[in-house]
């Protein structure tokens, strides 16, 4: 081999790094959740009007209450939490508290998304300016923050619920509230 | 039937492949001779006819929106406008896949037929790579994406097609995207035939350097195009997003770049052998890993759902197999090829070697900026990176790289003095220094648009000074070519650097008849409509905006809902000048009354694209001038040939 030689073995070698890394990635698919930031932290303080006739509105305060909640963040536009509805419903069945706060939406279309897939809600606000939803770290729709007694983010799950999801949940609740 | 006659075509093409590589390789091992060797163009010509047929029978299912086929019935649905339903057939995985193949196979054949200037082993070697590529993708397509599949019972209706890709440019972005990336492969096979037989040379570099500059560019257009979809379709006013799938594109963008400046050297004095063969296959290998970091699911963003594991797993191994053969293939065989000739670095080739290394570091930059949050989720750290890394660093390369450019071309080859280009470089720095000097009194800027302005323009004079002196009416058209493109590129530099720079961005929540003020616009909202299309409904801000006081226009933005599949989009009203853009987009209406309106003047934010289109037009003048120089030789030898039988005739009488 002449001099330098080694040199043309170098592209290899560094194509060889990444074929390890991605590989690596994809054979043993990593914790895909964002850590929050907001986790740890307190609720910011908001009072949202009700957004369903019959339910009331969502205030900071009122989930200081000792008990841990589920606060979901949808939107009646928003397809993954149509496909999300039903594994809230067995939450609430399993005696989750669920709390909703709706993104930008109009009356009627609440309305009537509720009454397609189902009101898990004990309370639901309507965010028409998405404050809370920036102001609780929360990027997209749907999202869901496990908040314990104190009004302090414990967790946050994005993307919609799927039923995988659900004893995970449960379990996170079930922690806050100790 | 058309689906199963799409799918027996399909195999056809892979057993053809397969055919292609077997005969290509024996022939080769056989010292290029005898009758194996005969088969391998007919065949890569068949083979090409047989997936263009095969995506043609997916075109015709997506065009009667044929519901058994289950492709057809996950993308398309049958209230969409016909060009839609065309779209739909690449605006999916496996349509795109198979496009992907149908590019590559009909390249193959292209070469096949028309390209005869390569010693006939090397052909050889390029043809059998360039199948044995493709068979990895057929493997792929057919085992793991197959496009053809049939539903057990036709569904009612299809799901239809994201309605953001429902855009007449978008449409169209696809497949000219993937002229380019797969257009690539040619150069990847070019350089594996010429390390397979050892003939790396100027004939080598001539023969690949057209077949580069047409993939290069539809690859120019694809990101143009694709920046401008960008812009007015997704509403955020914004032109880059140094995101995955962009970078996915840029990388073998730049790596072609390189290759098309390394080949020049190459082809006019046989320098920088070993470089041009490594940038050749850089080049495919980069749209490999592009399409394989968007495809896998590896580096989408915390919203995407469909991660397919399988998939990525196979595209990895294809990735290993090819790129991981090839470099073995050069790091083996690079050190045979002799370097060539020397040259001194205050020369053409000198400059060209710094702008190679120069896109060489950006390329690093942008995929290790890519890779980055790969990296660190193996030590369990979550990071994205975005343009506080992108911008600057790769500025830190591209800056030198423009400096060296402006001065590159009026540089001879092999030796030059640089007091020989004394006067145009005077020049230069003098509109570099007067322009910098007028900005830094106008007002303060950023540090990068500020660069990009002042270098812009001196850039813009250099780039046409290479005419100077010579008689435009004989120049040729590959000399054109070099002006318009770098030309273009300053024009694109520009436009980056004013609409960053002197963008004035406006949110307002306004009622009915409200008065606002962006810039030197004055846009009034006239009232708020509802419109309807073939598949969607929306609400239509009816404006007027007057430009310093002028006649008033009327602009429309939409908010659009689209029922097939059910999703918002935003549609942008774009009002055009010679020397900016206003961009408006229509919010979502407030409890009392108001709309929520955002505005944007955005001056000379035309010529990012204006340019990038120059660039691809210089590109296309290059192309030209090389095939009608191979044309005028291709008859002077036909001639000669002639002359020689007549010749011969007449003595033999």
């Amino acid at each position: 081999m002449m001099r330098g030689g080694w040199k043309f073995w170098l592209p290899l070698a560094l194509f060889a790094g990444f074929v390890v890394l991605v590989a690596v990635q994809l054979l043993d698919p990593a914790e895909r959740e964002v850590e929050s930031a907001m986790i740890g932290k307190p609720l910011p303080e908001f009072a949202l009007r009700a957004a369903s006739p019959d339910r009331p509105g969502l205030v900071t305060a009122e989930l200081k209450d000792g008990k841990p909640h589920l606060l979901n963040i949808w939107a009646s536009w928003c397809i993954p939490c149509a496909a999300e509805a039903p594994q809230l419903e067995i939450l609430r069945r399993q005696g989750a508290d669920v709390v909703g706060v709706a993104i930008r939406d109009r009356p009627e279309d609440v309305a009537a998304f509720l009454g397609r897939y189902g009101n898990p809600y004990s309370r639901l606000g309507a965010d028409d300016l998405s404050e809370v939803q920036f102001g609780i770290g929360s990027s997209g729709v749907p999202e869901t923050f496990v908040v314990d007694g104190k009004g302090i983010i414990r967790y946050q799950h994005i993307g919609e619920i799927r039923p995988e999801h659900v004893p995970m949940l449960l379990q996170k609740l079930k922690e806050a509230g100790a | 039937m058309i689906a199963e006659f799409g799918l027996a075509a399909l195999w056809l093409a892979a057993a053809l492949a397969a055919l292609q590589l077997f005969a290509g390789a024996s022939a080769l091992r056989g010292g290029g001779a005898g009758q194996v060797s005969a088969l391998v163009r007919p065949v890569a010509v068949v083979q090409g006819v047989l997936t263009a047929l095969s995506f043609a029978a997916l075109l015709l299912l997506f065009v009667r929106t044929d519901l058994s086929v289950k492709l057809v019935a996950a993308n398309s649905h049958s209230a969409k406008p016909l060009i839609y339903k065309l779209a739909g057939a690449w605006g999916n995985h496996e349509g795109s896949m198979l496009l992907w193949v149908t590019v590559m196979a009909g390249m193959g054949a292209l070469i096949a037929l028309l390209e005869r200037r390569l010693p006939e082993r090397t052909m050889l070697a390029t043809l059998a790579t360039q199948a044995f590529v493709g068979l990895g993708f057929y493997a792929f397509l057919l085992f793991s994406s197959n496009p053809f599949e049939r539903l057990p019972a036709p569904a009612p209706e299809g799901m239809g097609l994201n309605p953001l890709l429902q855009d007449i440019g978008l449409a169209f972005h696809p497949p000219t995207l993937y002229l380019g990336y797969v257009g690539l492969s040619l150069a990847f096979s070019f350089a594996v035939g010429a390390l397979l037989t050892g003939e790396v040379g100027p004939a080598f570099a001539r023969v690949m350097r057209p077949w580069v500059l047409l993939a290069w560019i539809f690859l120019t257009i694809g990101i143009t195009a694709g920046s401008y979809w960008a812009y007015y379709e997704l509403g955020w006013g914004g032109w880059w997003f140094w995101d995955p799938v962009e970078n996915a594109s840029l990388m073998p963008w730049l790596a072609g770049t390189a290759l098309l400046h390394s080949a020049s050297v190459l082809a006019a004095r046989d320098a920088l052998r070993a470089w041009t063969v490594m940038l050749g296959v850089v080049a495919f290998s980069m749209s490999m890993v592009g399409t394989f970091l968007v495809r896998s699911g590896i580096l989408t963003s915390v919203h995407a759902f469909a991660v397919d594991p399988e998939r990525g797993t196979f595209i990895l191994v294809l990735l290993a197999i090819y790129i991981g053969g090839a470099l073995t293939l050069f790091a083996l065989r690079a050190g045979s090829i002799a370097e060539g000739e020397r040259f001194s670095a205050t020369s053409r080739e000198g400059a060209l070697v710094f702008n190679n290394v120069m896109l060489s570091a950006i390329l690093g930059i942008v995929l290790l900026g890519t890779l980055y949050p790969l990296l660190t989720e193996a030590f369990g750290v979550k990071v994205s990176v975005g343009p506080p890394y992108f911008n600057p660093v790769s500025a830190i390369f591209a800056v030198p790289m423009l400096v060296v450019m402006a001065a590159g071309p009026l540089l001879r080859w092999r030796k030059d003095r640089l007091a020989r280009v004394r006067g145009p470089l005077i020049l230069i720095g003098l509109v570099f220094a007067a322009l910098l000097a007028a900005l830094l009194v106008w007002r303060p800027f950023g540090l990068l648009p500020l660069l990009g302005l002042t270098l812009s323009v001196p850039l813009a004079v250099a780039s046409v000074l290479p005419l100077r002196g010579r008689d435009l009416r004989r120049l040729p058209l590959a000399v054109w070519g070099m002006v318009i493109a770098h030309f273009g590129l300053a024009v694109a530099l520009f436009g980056m650097a004013a609409d960053s720079a002197l963008t004035v961005e406006k949110l307002a929540a306004a009622k009915i008849g409200d008065v606002t003020k962006v810039g030197p616009w004055t846009v009034e909202l006239e009232g708020v409509e509802p419109v309807g299309g073939p598949n969607w409904i929306a609400l239509e801000g009816r404006m007027s905006a007057s430009y310093r006081g002028g006649k008033p226009i009327p602009i429309a933005p939409q908010s659009r809902s689209f029922w097939a599949p059910p999703q918002q989009t935003t549609e942008s009203a774009l009002l055009t000048r010679w020397n900016g853009q206003l961009y408006a987009v229509l919010g979502d209406e407030t409890d009392d009354g108001r709309w929520q309106l955002r505005l944007w003047w955005k001056p000379f934010v035309t010529c990012i694209w204006f340019g990038g289109l120059l660039v691809a037009l210089g590109g296309f003048l290059a192309l030209l001038g090389r095939v009608a120089t191979d044309l005028r030789r291709r008859v002077a030898t036909h001639k000669i040939a002639v002359r020689k039988r007549e010749l011969e005739k007449a003595q033999g009488q």
